[in-house]
């Protein structure tokens, strides 16, 4: 039994670890429930929205609902009760609602020009004008 | 919200800034004995926020999970507290004062955490996507469903 306890506990530091270089390898990482294409959750499809909208078209994400132990694990990482959840240049950003809210007041745009990406409203405002 | 994205917002399906007016009937101000979830996190949210304005909805009606469920919350809260706070920190405090019911039979918490002044320039309440039927044999739901219930 405490060898099965030991094991659990290195494997679940393995991923506090892993975790931690999953969110630096790519700019933008989002851990959902299901994937960009096919989300599974209406609060990981608006994530994925969003970020479609703003032409953010590659990103990596991470399927939780494949993965029970990333599940959990990216909550204690996180200090963060619930999924989906946005990382931005290794920094936890929010979930959904604070997205959304970026999206809404403007915010978005500047912090993914932060990250040199150039938001695709941008090119849209550019062109109605 | 600039006009430019404004604009490409109503070209999604799922309309991402919907919102609805505030209501002036309060039935949510009122707890309901059948609801403890609902009351202790009132209870919680008021004692830590004094809030200006507080509203939580059970939103598990949205969701694919039975009837009387108290998984899925949305919550708005006005409160002096949240000045000069950054969203995250806002939605941190909450998440701390929600720790509990977090942990055991809340599976999502929509939050809208705003200062007074916020709050007076757009009293409105988000609302939350259509869901997607991701609850729907999830084995972490149902654990958090067997917590309510107990």
């Amino acid at each position: 039994m405490r060898a099965a306890s030991a094991r659990f506990l290195c494997a679940a530091t393995d991923l506090q670890k892993d975790l931690g270089e999953m969110v630096k390898k790519d700019k933008v990482v989002v851990f959902m429930k299901g994937t960009p294409g096919q989300p599974m959750c209406g609060f990981s499809n608006a994530v994925a929205q969003i970020l479609r909208m703003h032409g953010v078209d590659h990103y990596a994400s991470y399927n939780v609902l494949e993965d029970q132990e990333l599940r959990e694990g990216v909550k204690v990482f996180s200090n963060w009760p619930t999924i989906p959840q946005v990382y931005f240049n290794g920094e936890f950003v929010g979930g959904c609602d604070i997205l959304l809210q970026m999206h809404q007041n403007g915010d978005l745009v500047e912090e993914l020009k932060k990250l040199g990406i150039r938001s695709a409203l941008l090119d849209a405002e550019k062109e109605s004008k | 919200m600039l006009p430019s994205v404004s604009r490409c917002a109503r070209h999604i399906t799922v309309s991402l800034s919907v919102t609805r007016p505030l209501a002036h009937f309060r039935p949510h101000m009122d707890p309901d004995p059948k609801r403890p979830i609902e009351r202790t996190i009132r209870t919680k949210l008021t004692d830590k926020f004094k809030p200006d304005h507080l509203e939580v909805h059970n939103e598990s009606y949205m969701h694919a999970v039975p009837p009387g469920s108290e998984t899925h919350f949305r919550v708005l809260v006005v409160s002096s507290q949240f000045v000069g706070l950054p969203l995250i920190q806002r939605h941190r405090l909450v998440n701390e004062v929600l720790k509990e019911e977090l942990s055991s039979c809340v599976h999502a918490l929509a939050i809208q955490a705003k200062d007074p002044k916020q709050w007076g320039m757009d009293p409105t309440l988000g609302k939350s996507p259509p869901c997607l039927g991701g609850s729907k044999g999830d084995r972490t739901v149902e654990e958090k469903l067997k917590a309510g219930r107990d």
